[in-house]
């Protein structure tokens, strides 16, 4: 396998976060659009990365660390994609382009890109578990940025220095929406998906196992997220402090995708 | 001579436009009155100054801080804003005198650039108002619909709504809030999003309020309050923005609705304090409010501004935000002037290349006139030659016109450099005397 789509999609990327930050203090229609393009160019180049790995280590792509990293990264993206379309608002690019960079970056730095022959899990019920465990991490990602452009906002609104860009952003009130429809997405799809990794891990071991870390640290991102979705209606956290939950929940989704996965878990330890 | 004919084909002479005007910095308002032309007026007058000849094609921009008139002239005397002046003088019946030093008079590419100026916003009073495009267009359109414009100035206004449009996309210098009400307004719908369906509550009818309300009103906000010390004022103001009086005493139990509440009340000391607005918070379930504060001495406790989900701004705070962005617009100037030297640009490569047509023409109509009185001359010591021996020299001498000319009329036509084409036409008409031909 060739390491060229990887480059090509991660360069389009950059290209993509450097078109989005220019919009956010240079206004332009055609580099907005052009921003758009790049990033959807880069989720394509992505695609074939994707599809290329799947058929070097003729399974699924995420079954390792750097290919489920990079499903994650491409989820995101897409995501957000189809967020910028149903919004028709760009500013949080630069963003989710930036946390897209980062990423895939260190993924491409610090995790082993080759595979490690094993044993492939497959199956369809399993198929489907792990992508749409992978699609509600990168729904709460993106809910984490959301959180984050809430934060600078409402901290720029209460100490009265608007700089530059600050007129550039949603709302608070969109951006706390556009969150809160990110979490929705992200835990339907996380209750989905453990439901279907349950049923799975029964089929083949006959038991539902609820001891392995791996699940306990998914039923606490369950409740973490249920809680920031309660407590962003409610008095005394509506606003910035359920913000800043929606973005410290993220960090336990952050530890359980790769510490859980690598050291603590039995089922979902990546090879 | 003619620019462009009234048929619109390139006729002999320089591509010129012409504009004399005031602005409200040139000219008093008492001048600015008396020279500004209604929507009849404008169109009037640019009929008669095409019917008297003065000028092919004519706009005129009238507005409450200008009074221009462009157009291409039918004569390329040095002498046409001097006319048109008179015209204009005439038309309105004012003394010459009374417009000395108060009106600006431009030809060619400066009078360009400043039509693209006013349509970016930058000769504005406040700078980067939107609402002088919207004047531009209309002027032009009806001036179009009425057929008093040509190709000329029909490029010349395009460009202009172009440039304006680009200025106000591509930079900031109309972007931000200019006044202390529109600050206010546009810091709310930082917080909400849209304002429709929202509930205001205005404190006091001072006449800044007012001002915040009407802001309001034109961004469909769903329900207005009105609470002052005199009900009747209160009843009145309400009255007029389709709002809801409330009584000074229910102020307190009112204060749990509104998302936006702007105070602009009399009195020594804050309406407002902490506890009531931290109660009115609690009221609505922790939701936001947005307070404007415009009164002085100020109406809401200070010590508010740290409650959780209350934004306080008070009339400092917004001031210092309008000046941020008189700054940041005026810095923008600069991005501005360069997207309308890029349009000045373009107008003058379309024009070198009209005019590049043009002085062909006119050479090859002068090399003619030149051969026929040199063949007549000279045929006349010729008495033993044939007619066909004179015919023949005579198309001799045609080849020979279209073959010098061949290479610089495909040369001015195609020339890369758009400089050098402007310059290479100016030669040619310095050269050849074009210009004292055609006066």
């Amino acid at each position: 396998m060739t390491h060229d789509l990887v480059y090509l999609g991660l360069a389009l990327y950059v290209a993509s976060f450097a078109c989005y930050a220019r919009i956010l203090y240079v206004p332009n229609v055609w580099i907005g659009r052009l921003a758009t393009l790049l990033l959807a160019g880069g989720i394509v180049a992505q695609y074939f990365e994707l599809l290329e790995r799947s058929h070097w280590i003729h399974s699924v792509p995420y079954d390792d660390l750097y290919g489920s990293m990079s499903l994650f990264a491409w989820l995101l993206a897409l995501t957000y994609l189809g967020l910028e379309f149903f919004h028709r608002q760009r500013s949080v690019g630069a963003f989710v382009t930036l946390l897209l960079v980062v990423w895939i970056a260190a993924l491409h730095l610090f995790v082993p890109i080759d595979p490690v022959a094993h044993p492939p899990a497959g199956g369809a019920l399993f198929a489907l578990h792990v992508t749409l465990n992978t699609c509600a991490y990168a729904a709460f990602g993106l809910s984490f940025v959301l959180s984050i452009v809430f934060l600078g906002q409402d901290r720029l609104l209460h100490s009265r220095r608007l700089g530059a860009t600050f007129w550039r952003f949603p709302a608070l009130d969109v951006l706390d929406r556009m969150a809160r429809s990110s979490v929705w997405i992200g835990l339907s799809t996380l209750c989905v998906g453990v439901i279907l990794g349950l049923l799975w891990g029964h089929r083949l071991n006959g038991t539902y196992d609820l001891g392995d870390p791996k699940v306990i640290i998914t039923l606490v991102i369950l409740c973490a997220y249920v809680a920031y979705l309660r407590l962003s209606r409610a008095a005394r956290w509506r606003g910035a402090r359920a913000a800043l939950l929606c973005a410290f929940n993220f960090l336990v989704v952050l530890f359980s995708y790769t510490f859980v996965n690598l050291y603590f878990t039995r089922f979902h330890r990546f090879f | 001579m003619a620019a462009i004919s009234k048929a619109g084909r390139v006729a002999v002479g320089r591509i010129r436009v012409a504009l004399i005007g005031c602005n409200h910095r040139t000219a008093p308002v008492e001048l600015r009155e008396r020279v500004s032309f209604t929507q009849q007026q404008a169109l009037d007058a640019a009929g008669e100054l095409r019917r008297q000849g003065i000028l092919e094609e004519a706009v005129v921009l009238s507005t409450c801080n200008r009074s221009e008139l462009y157009g291409v002239p039918g004569e390329s005397g040095s002498a046409i804003t001097e006319t048109m002046e008179d015209f204009l003088t005439s038309f309105h019946r004012i003394p010459r005198a009374d417009l000395e030093g108060k009106f600006y008079r431009w030809v060619g590419r400066d009078a360009v650039q400043h039509l693209y100026r006013v349509a970016a916003g930058l000769d504005s009073m406040m700078l980067g108002e939107a609402e002088i495009l919207g004047q531009l267009r209309s002027a032009y359109s009806q001036a179009l619909d009425h057929g008093v414009t040509g190709p000329v100035l029909n490029r010349v206004f395009q460009g202009a709504i172009e440039v304006g449009k680009r200025v106000r996309s591509e930079t900031e210098v109309g972007a931000r809030p200019m006044s202390v009400a529109l600050a206010g307004v546009k810091l709310a719908e930082r917080v909400f999003g849209n304002l429709k369906g929202h509930v205001a509550l205005i404190v006091g009818a001072g006449a800044v309020a007012e001002q915040v309300v009407e802001q309001l009103r034109g961004r469909g906000i769903g329900n207005l309050q009105v609470v002052n010390r005199s009900y009747d004022r209160a009843a009145d103001l309400a009255g007029r923005i389709g709002g809801r009086a409330v009584a000074w005493e229910s102020l307190e139990t009112v204060l749990g609705q509104p998302d936006i509440i702007v105070t602009s009340a009399g009195g020594t000391g804050p309406v407002l304090t902490r506890a009531m607005l931290e109660r009115s918070i609690a009221a609505r379930g922790g939701r936001p409010v947005f307070v404007v504060d415009l009164g002085v001495p100020r109406n809401v406790d200070a010590a508010a501004a740290g409650l959780y989900n209350l934004y306080l701004y008070n009339i400092d705070d917004l001031g210092e935000i309008v000046e941020q962005n008189k700054k940041a617009r005026e810095s923008e100037i600069p991005r501005a002037e360069t997207i309308i030297a890029e349009h000045v640009a373009k107008f003058e490569a379309w024009r070198a290349t009209l005019e590049a047509g043009s002085i062909v023409d006119d050479l090859r109509d002068r090399f003619h006139k030149h051969r026929q009185l040199l063949l007549e001359e000279k045929l006349k010591g010729m008495p033993d030659a044939s007619p066909e021996e004179r015919q023949r020299i005579a198309r001799i001498t045609e080849e020979l016109i279209d073959r010098v000319l061949d290479q610089p009329s495909e040369r001015l036509r195609n020339g890369r450099s758009m400089r050098g084409r402007l310059a290479a036409v100016e030669a040619l008409r310095h050269l050849f005397g074009l210009d004292e031909d055609a006066e």
